[in-house]
This record gives structure tokens, sequence and C-alpha cells, in this order.
């Protein structure tokens, strides 16, 4: 017989190996999933897996879905790791995107070389503006930070319709809840010839490399894994608990922010009403998955564009509803965290009782 | 403000607290015992969708009530297990909860969006409800409406009065004393937890079957995080819970009152206030820190592992 026996400490090569256990229980559990619905689960899996990455321009557009996941999950993973815990990415991208469109439309029928750095500028201060609402709350007034990031996700959504049926609309549009498409000038450059990759995918891998040297580097990276780690410890040794939450929030926020306006002034080209699909929700999962390390959040975050795509191609080829990959996020999230137990624990045989 | 506008506006701000109240209810309690499920969201969007399929597929209502309430306790399981059984984080746990809810409901209702249903009528109780505005306020309601104030009464004596009542309290407050004296503090929390699923399984039922009352993706629009809140301001206590309830139902209305009083603004502006008056309240409640500190239970969100004890 077998027992569960606690480990005297955790076990690294359980660290790493979890997510990929995760990810194999998690596409085992989808293919009883498409059996059951009469789906071939070979194909499906296809379709969901390979598919995405089976040729340059589907590549691509993966890509383009890698980067906001990429710049929100890191963000979170600093904010988790200082025990800040938030849930806010999803409406400092919207924020970001809100502020830097409001820029972006200064230039509508501008060629300034300023209009682009401007205007993601615009994005960056917006999202770090969001946050910065949620981090005074918390450090002034000791709210709940979960409770404050999510409503702000709610009220940053609904100030994002308003401004597209309102003040941001497209005078000439129609009456379509849209912006005007913003001027070339405005526009991150595409990086391929067939497909969308833009300069804001390259930002999201720059600063993420840039997050994993600052946290595993510098003094300031030390004190936010002290803090996290053993916040008694860290306020004895005399950290600035009130500076690492600032800092981990904003942070945080600039590069939702930059997810968010590098998504309007990238693919997208102007201020729509729906501009993510749950990115900010979904960089949550990107950040566990990637074991709240930023080069971790690379692979985790080409993870889930591979289905977030899939989730796309999934709907066209085999008439799967796109809200499976929400669906998968939240089983993928279940069985990390199950096979998380086994970083603290072992599984050992019984041992015979003495008589 | 003319009368008949203040006696729709409270029948309304009753009608909207409901759904609250059954989550905020079962919240309270699985928090009491020291687990905070940040799943309710999730929850509740399973109970409306498979409440809605249930009441859709047989016709009667009834049966969508006990669907919901089954497949929140199966949800709130899934919690449980995790948390309790494996000890993982209970912020991380239930927001995969909340995650996987909203993704599987949009799944598996996809095939009733825009279908109707007859639901709860308002019943009108025999003579009470002919006394002017408050007879229309109070006693006008479906059923759903007077079952959660009757839910509300009984788990305030349960919570206060009774011997279960203070093992709740003592696994929330010092689950290793608990322990000590034979309480299984494990069994209480999972009984908690899917009481919790249960409660919030009604919640979204309330509104697929009552307040829409039809199925779409995402209908229940954060009033399970509003929930979440309300318990904090509430101080874990049932009565300013119902009380948090329905003056929460009063301000996610207030738009009609505002467009009813002239004013025009935006209604994608308007549809902030909720979420605005939560941050509010959270605010003024919240900023005295001991006072918290003392009030809420002192477990809450600490994992308990009865390996470690022996």
């Amino acid at each position: 017989m077998i027992q569960v026996q606690a480990r005297t400490e955790p076990s690294t090569l359980m660290t790493f190996a979890s997510p990929f256990l995760a990810i194999v229980l998690t596409l085992i559990f989808g293919s009883l999933l498409f059996t059951a619905l009469d789906k071939d689960p070979l194909q499906a899996l296809h379709v969901l897996l390979i598919l995405p990455l089976s040729d340059a321009y589907n590549i691509s557009e993966m890509l383009v879905k890698m980067g906001p996941l990429l710049l929100c999950a890191v963000g979170l993973a600093l904010c988790y790791r200082a025990n800040m815990w938030n849930i806010g990415a999803e409406g400092q991208l919207l924020a970001g995107a809100l502020g830097g469109s409001t820029v972006a439309l200064m230039f509508v029928d501008s060629n300034s070389a300023f209009a682009m750095p401007l205007t993601l500028l615009g994005g960056i201060v917006s999202g770090m503006a969001w946050a910065g609402i949620a981090t005074l709350l918390k450090v002034k007034f000791n709210s709940n930070l979960i409770l404050t990031t999510i409503m702000l996700n709610y009220i940053a959504l609904y100030l994002l319709i308003w401004a597209v049926h309102g003040p941001l609309r497209d005078p000439e549009g129609f009456g379509f809840p849209e912006s005007a498409l913003f001027s070339d000038a405005t526009l991150l450059p595409v990086l391929s010839d067939s497909g969308r990759v833009h300069l804001g995918v390259v930002f999201a891998i720059v600063l993420a490399l840039f997050a994993w040297f600052l946290l595993a580097k510098t003094h300031l990276g030390f004190k936010i894994r002290v803090y996290g780690a053993d916040e008694p410890a860290a306020i004895y040794a005399g950290y600035n608990a009130k500076a690492i939450s600032w800092f981990v929030m904003l942070f945080a926020g600039a590069l939702a922010g930059l997810a968010g306006v590098s998504e309007v002034a990238g693919p997208i080209g102007q201020l729509t009403p729906n501009i993510s699909p749950g990115y900010g929700y979904s960089a949550i999962i990107v950040a566990y998955l990637g074991r709240l390390h930023p080069a971790g959040a690379i692979v985790a975050a080409i993870f889930l564009a591979i289905l977030y795509m899939g989730g796309d191609l999934a709907q066209i080829e085999m008439g799967i509803p796109i809200a499976v990959v929400g669906m998968f996020q939240g089983i993928l999230l279940f069985f990390l965290l199950a096979c998380d137990f086994f970083i603290r624990y072992r599984i050992v045989p019984l041992r015979e009782k003495m008589a | 403000m003319d009368i008949d506008l203040i006696t729709q506006v409270l029948f309304a701000a009753i009608k909207t607290g409901t759904p609250l109240l059954f989550i905020a209810l079962g919240e309270a309690i699985c928090e009491k015992t020291g687990v905070l499920n940040l799943g309710q969201e999730g929850m509740m969007l399973m109970g409306a969708v498979v409440g809605f399929m249930a009441a859709y597929g047989t016709g009667n209502a009834g049966f969508g009530l006990l669907g919901a309430m089954i497949i929140g306790m199966v949800m709130s399981l899934i919690f449980g297990f995790l948390v309790l059984h494996l000890g993982a984080n209970q912020v991380a746990t239930g927001l995969a909860l909340t995650i996987f809810g909203t993704g599987l409901s949009a799944f598996i209702g996809s095939g009733v969006v825009g279908q109707t249903i007859t639901g709860f009528q308002p019943l009108s109780i025999p003579v009470l409800s002919d006394i002017p505005v408050l007879g229309k306020v109070l006693f006008s309601h479906d059923v759903m409406v007077y079952i959660a104030v009757f839910l509300a009464i009984i788990i305030a004596f349960v919570a206060n009065k009774t011997r279960l009542g203070l093992t709740i309290k003592a696994v929330g407050e010092n689950p290793n004393a608990a322990n000590a004296i034979g309480i299984k503090v494990l069994r209480v929390r999972y009984l908690a937890v899917m009481f919790g699923g249960a409660m919030a399984g009604l919640g979204g039922a309330y509104m697929s079957l009552v307040y829409t009352p039809m199925w779409v993706e995402n209908m229940t629009a954060g009033r399970g995080w509003i929930a979440l809140a309300l318990v904090v301001f509430a101080s874990w206590r049932i009565g300013n819970i119902v009380l948090g309830a329905y003056l929460f139902g009063l301000a996610s209305i207030m738009h009609l009152v505002l467009q009813g009083m002239g004013w025009s603004i935006s209604p994608n502006l308007l549809a902030m206030l909720p979420y605005v008056a939560t941050i509010i309240v959270m605010v003024i409640i919240s900023a005295d820190k001991y006072k918290e500190k003392l009030l809420a239970p002192r477990s809450l969100g600490k994992p308990f592992d009865p390996r470690q004890m022996a």
C-alpha cells in the first residue's frame, strides 16, 4: 500500500515538471471530452495544438496573441511574488488601450514621428494610473486588492464602451461604436511579410527578459523575492513594504497598459469595444504556469497563445464553440494546482506497523 | 419623485439584491469556517445555465432550482478537493473555478441562448399585498425572494444560537484547537464549501429563471464578486448581509431612478455605479485596519493539514 508523506523540502524537479504534467492531463481530459461530444479527439488536438504552428501566417498570428498575454503575465508574476493579488491586468490593459487611443486620435491626420511613441506612452501611463488607483486604496485604506482590481476591470470596460459610443466615436463612422482608424504614423511597424507580427511582440519578449534580470540580479528583485517568501523577515530587515507594493503594481500596470495600446495601435488599428478576449484573466494562468518566473512566462504565454489560436481554428474547422478555450484554461489551472501538491508531498510505500 | 416611482424602485431593489443575498449568505458560512472561495462568479454562472437548461428541458422551474444547487455543489467540490485535500492556494483555486465556470457555462449554454421560459411568477400575498406602497414593495415578489429571506433567518439562527454555529466558528477561528477537541475540521469545511456552492447555484438560477429570465453568456456581470465584497462589508454578520444586499440592489438600479428623474447620462457610465459603489464602501469599511482584523475569521484563507497534526 502507499501513503502520503510531507517532503522535508520542496521538490525542485516537481516545480518544473508540474506545468508539463498539468498540460498533459488537460489534453487527456480534452480528448475524453471531445470523444464524448462525438468529435474525433485526434483531429481536435491536431487543430488545437499543431495547426496554429503549421505555417508562417499561423505562427505569426499566434505570436500576435502571445504579446499581450506575456506582457500582462510578467507584471502579474512580479505582483504575486510580492504577495500583491492583482487580478486587474484586464482593466489595466483596457485602460491602456483607451488612454493610448485618446492620444492616437490626436494624430489621425498627421505623420509626425512623435505619434507612435506618444501613443505608447499614453497607454503605459494609463495602465499605470489604473493600477495606481488599486494600489493607493490598498496601501492607504487597506482595501482588499483582489476585489478592487476586479471592480476596476468592470469599470474600465464600461469606460471604454462609453468612450467608443461617445467622445472617441468616429464622426464619419455611420454611428458604429468604433473610433476613427489611426494614422499609419501611429501604428506599430509590422515585422513580417506574411502575418501581423508587430513591434509590440518584441517589446513583450524584451520586457520579459528585463524582468528576469531585475528579479534575479538586482537588489530590488532580491527584496521582492524576500518580501514574497517571508514577509515578517522582510519587514524585520527594514524593507519598505509600501515601496515594494507600489513598484510591482506600477510595473504590472505599465506592462498591461502597453499590452492594451499595442493591440489598438497594432493588429486592430482603431479603438473598438471588444479589444481583449480576456487576455488579462488568461495572464493569471500564464503567470502560474510559468512558475511566477518571467522566463517561464514566455513558454507559458506561447502555450496559451497556441490554445487561443487553436480555439479559433477549432471553431472554423470543426464547429467547436470558442468557449472551450476558457474552459480548458480553467481545467489547466486546476490540474496545475493539483500537481503542485507533489512539490510539497510525496507518495511512499506504507511501512508495516511494528507489532 | 412621485410615490409610484419610489415604489417601483424599492421593489426592483429587493429583486436585484436577492441573487447577491443568496451568494453572500453561502460565502459567509464558507468564510466563517476559514475558507475563502473566490469562485462564486463561476459557480453562479454554472447555476444560471444549468438551472435554465433544467427548467427549459422539463418545463418546471423547480427542477431548475434543484439542478442549479446540484451543479453549484459539484463545482464547489472541485474547489474543496484542491484546497482542503491538496492544500492548494485558495486565491488561485478560486480564480481557476471562476475561469472554468465562465468557460464551461458558455460552452454548454450555447444551445439555449435566446430561448425563453416562464420562470417564477410573482405571488401576491393576500391581504398584506394590498397595503399601499409596502404591499407592492415587500409582499408582491416571486417565491425566491421569500426563500432568500427565510434562509437568512435560518442561517442567522444556526450561526448564532446553535452548537453547529459554534462548531463553524471554532473551525474558522482556530482549526488546531477545534481539531484537538475532536471536531473534524476538514469535514466541516467541506460541508461549508458545498453549502456555499449550492447557494451560489441558487443565486445564478435567480438570474436566469426570474430576473431576466433567459440565458446569456456572462450574464451575472460580476455579481459573484460584488457578493464577496458584501461579505467583507457586512463584517460576516448575517443581518448586515441582508441589509447590504438590498442596498446594493438599490445601487445597481440607480440608473433607472436617475433616468426617471430626467437626468441624461450615458447608460454605459451609469452601468459602472454598482462597481464604483463597491469600491467606495470597501474603502470606508476597511480603512480601520484593526477592526477588520478583529472581525475576520482568524484562519481565513489559511490551509489546515491534519497530516501535520499527528
